[in-house]
């Protein structure tokens, strides 16, 4: 165990913190901190363009091979990007489906064709994605889709159903929808996995709107909507291997930003609370001590998940860190509005009482999306612990 | 930076979880509780003279291995998983620990060669404030009688005294801030012993009378210079080194009960198999897991190059996060194994106990927050 940074990556954490201090400003300004879960719906235009103004300066995709447009930078200097792009106050990515999930994915599983048509606009910041993977009856149950999808003569696929929860489909291009292309089939099995684009006849997005007034999720009902015949990744009926090979890209790189992010949340609730006379509080005084030591406990929970852990196999500290940090994310959202008192309860455009406002409406989703707690501590009762599955019926196994 | 074990790291773990898993079972641990010493003189023989964990966190120049808190808080996480009765924690982390944080060179020359070869036994209080460990310094006071000094006072517990050949004792000195540290030999004439009867059998207490207990000059052992930096550096490590045997007790607790409830069949069916008591499980799990990631980044912090207040407080993180865990885990444990868990047959009680007296040593998690809280909020 060594927490002490190489003189490489001390150089590298300096220049980018160099150039965000030196672009996240002027027109961008207004972005700062902006933008992330929950402030999805923040300027999307003027976010765009921060995204092209990171390729310019060969900031996206750090992490994908030279040959796709990537700078192969090391596990670390990954880290070491998001840990100060989050320190600057960079703006929730726009770009993050398509370079955290779909690119990875094609990489590993598409066409050279799909290679050489999708992966430049995502490094160059200027074709958006969208993930089609729930549905209203698949949401823990993800293996239940219904959404079908069929060849017409020519070879291009049609689909039919509805996603939902579909993050900014509304400022996307694509979506990648998985369908189910064998009638018969349940569960796993029969699936395929596709590329379409959003602006088309076939394809309509309504905005759910949320607890907390924004509209960053949708439905999108597919009528018929059509994909090329070469936008199918992997064979028909292996969708969900390629599903699930996405789901292991998040490989935990962004999650030290992530916490840089909860960092300045944090100081936001204790400013409210110098400011509002709660830190005088006792019981305040040990929510927020009790706050700073999970900040603690996810910065080394993660480092030993980018280490690659001692075990083999079983990762005990990745199986619980979404677990730990939507509850505590959570935790965070309630004692930001004890803090605020009966201000709280007063829809605010006041900067310092917005955030923290919007902070305790989303962050009842942090622990309903990506698995809700109740999968959580299924997955970790059973791989981290070996104790009994659940029963499931044989067809949706 | 790279948060894996080293190979060596690993290793040191692996040797301590095997040897404590032959010696330092559960009848071992009834039985040791049971005896008058409350330790087995053979087992801690083994580990002073054999395997050499006493020397492990002291430096090469006092004959120690000079590694560092991670391999330390390794054997301490094994050695409160497996409830381990032993003076090892009051010999190394508290006495030697003050001594090298605080202890002049003629003091560290005198002892810790000792300490490291395993062949002196000592200890210090466990009470004290959460930086300058003054609070138990309180009932004691220190006068000079020509060369000598002479202590007067009640320290109101100390572990494993019965075993130490030297106690440390803090106390008030006129005319001066801090607390000064005193060794004492157990069989100094004035000092009088009492074995407390604690619940928790695995670690025993013991209250120590001072009546006008007269020391030469050399006795006094504080380096007055190292005080203000010292003092807290070695709260901060003693802290850490508890929060490690927590994080192994809970984890033990977690096992037990994985285990008892693969086992137990109700229904027709192993309990096991309940989502009731798979989620039960998985949060202790996901609570020890955050405890551990505590404790092995303090230790990291603490084996690197710390200021002193980033190590109390990363320290104050470890001890509050593994001791609520401890305690939580112990009392899960009681409640999945029903009827047999509040027996005295089975072992959920010992960590029960354990755990509770555990979590006042050096300050208690909600004294530990405050600690934070005010660094927070400037």
């Amino acid at each position: 165990m060594n927490l002490q940074p190489s003189p490489a990556d001390e150089t590298f954490r300096a220049e980018v913190a160099e150039w965000m201090r030196l672009h996240l400003r002027g027109r961008f300004d207004s972005l700062r901190h902006r933008g992330g879960p929950g402030d999805e719906e923040a300027d999307p235009v003027l976010r765009k363009e921060w995204e092209r103004e990171l390729a310019a300066g060969s900031w996206t995709c750090i992490g994908w091979p030279r040959e796709w447009g990537g700078r192969a930078l090391s596990i670390e200097q990954q880290v070491i990007f998001h840990e100060e792009y989050a320190r600057a106050g960079g703006p929730g990515r726009m770009g993050h489906i398509g370079e955290g999930l779909i690119g990875p994915t094609l990489i590993a599983y598409g066409s050279e064709a799909q290679k050489r048509r999708f992966l430049p606009g995502i490094v160059s910041g200027t074709e958006f994605w969208a993930q089609g993977y729930s549905e209203p009856n698949a949401g823990s149950d993800l293996a239940n889709v219904q959404t079908k999808c069929w060849q017409d003569a020519d070879g291009s696929w049609r689909v039919q159903g509805q996603k939902v929860w579909t993050s900014l489909a509304h400022e996307s291009e694509w979506i990648f929808v998985l369908a189910r292309s064998e009638p018969a089939s349940k569960g796993r099995q029969g699936l395929s996995f596709l590329l379409l684009p959003l602006q088309q006849p076939g394809v309509r997005i309504q905005p759910i709107r949320q607890m907390g007034g924004g509209v960053e999720f949708n439905e999108v009902f597919f009528d018929g909507a059509v994909a090329a015949a070469d936008h199918i990744v992997g064979k028909p009926g292996e969708g969900w291997k390629v599903a699930m090979g996405l789901l292991e890209f998040e490989r935990g790189v962004s999650t030290l930003g992530q916490q840089m992010h909860f960092a300045y949340e944090l100081d936001l609730v204790i400013k409210a609370a110098q400011a509002g006379g709660a830190a005088a509080n006792p019981q305040i005084r040990q929510r927020l001590a009790q706050a700073w030591c999970g900040l603690r406990v996810m910065r080394y929970n993660a480092l030993r998940m980018l280490s690659g852990s001692e075990g083999h196999g079983l990762k005990r500290e990745a199986l619980i860190y979404k677990y730990y940090w939507s509850n505590w994310h959570r935790d965070l959202g309630k004692l930001a509005m004890d803090v605020l008192g009966p201000a709280g309860d007063v829809i605010s455009d006041d900067p310092r009482i917005r955030p923290l406002q919007q902070l305790f409406f989303f962050s009842r989703a942090d622990t309903i999306y990506a698995g809700t707690n109740e999968i959580q501590l299924n997955l970790i009762a059973e791989r981290g612990l070996d104790m009994p599955r659940e029963p499931r019926p044989a067809a949706t196994s | 930076m790279n948060f894996a074990l080293s190979a060596d790291q690993a290793m040191i773990r692996d040797a301590a979880q095997s040897f404590l898993a032959d010696v330092s079972g559960s009848p071992a641990v009834r039985a040791a509780a049971a005896n008058e010493a409350g330790f087995d003189a053979g087992v801690w023989r083994s580990i002073g003279s054999e395997l050499g964990w006493c020397g492990l966190p002291l430096a090469e120049e006092h004959g120690g291995l000079g590694l560092g808190a991670v391999e330390l808080v390794l054997v301490l996480e094994q050695m409160g998983r497996h409830l381990l009765c032993a003076p090892y924690f009051s010999t190394v982390c508290l006495a030697a620990n003050l001594l090298a944080q605080i202890g002049n060179l003629q003091a560290r020359r005198r002892f810790l060669l000792g300490i490291a070869e395993g062949k002196l036994c000592a200890t210090a209080p466990l009470d004290s404030s959460i930086d300058d460990w003054s609070d138990a310094a309180v009932q004691l006071r220190a006068h000079r009688a020509g060369d000598a000094w002479v202590l007067s006072g009640l320290c109101p517990r100390l572990p494993d005294a019965v075993a130490a050949d030297w106690l440390l004792f803090f106390a008030q000195v006129d005319g001066e801030q801090a607390p000064a540290l005193f060794a004492v030999p157990r069989a100094a004439a004035g000092l009088k012993i009492e074995t407390l009867q604690g619940w928790d059998a695995t670690r025993r207490f013991s209250s120590a009378t001072l009546k006008a207990v007269t020391l030469p000059s050399e006795n006094r052992i504080d380096d007055p210079l190292q005080l203000e930096q010292g003092l807290p550096r070695a709260a901060a490590l003693a802290r850490l080194a508890i929060a490690a045997e927590q994080l192994g007790g809970a984890q033990q607790c977690l096992d037990l009960t994985v285990a008892y409830t693969a086992t137990r069949r109700q229904f027709g069916r192993a309990i096991a198999s309940f989502q009731a008591v798979k989620h039960r499980c998985a949060e202790m799990m996901v609570r020890i897991e955050a405890a551990r990631s505590a404790v092995y980044g303090a230790a990291a912090v603490a084996a690197g190059k710390s200021s002193t207040d980033a190590l109390v407080l990363e320290c104050a993180a470890a001890r509050i996060l593994a001791s609520d865990t401890y305690f939580f885990c112990a009392q899960e444990a009681i409640q999945l194994h029903g009827g047999v868990g509040f027996t005295w047959e089975y072992d959920p009680q010992l960590y029960f106990k354990r755990a509770q007296a555990s979590s006042h040593w050096l300050g208690g998690a909600d004294a530990l927050r405050e600690r934070i809280a005010q660094a927070l909020i400037a």
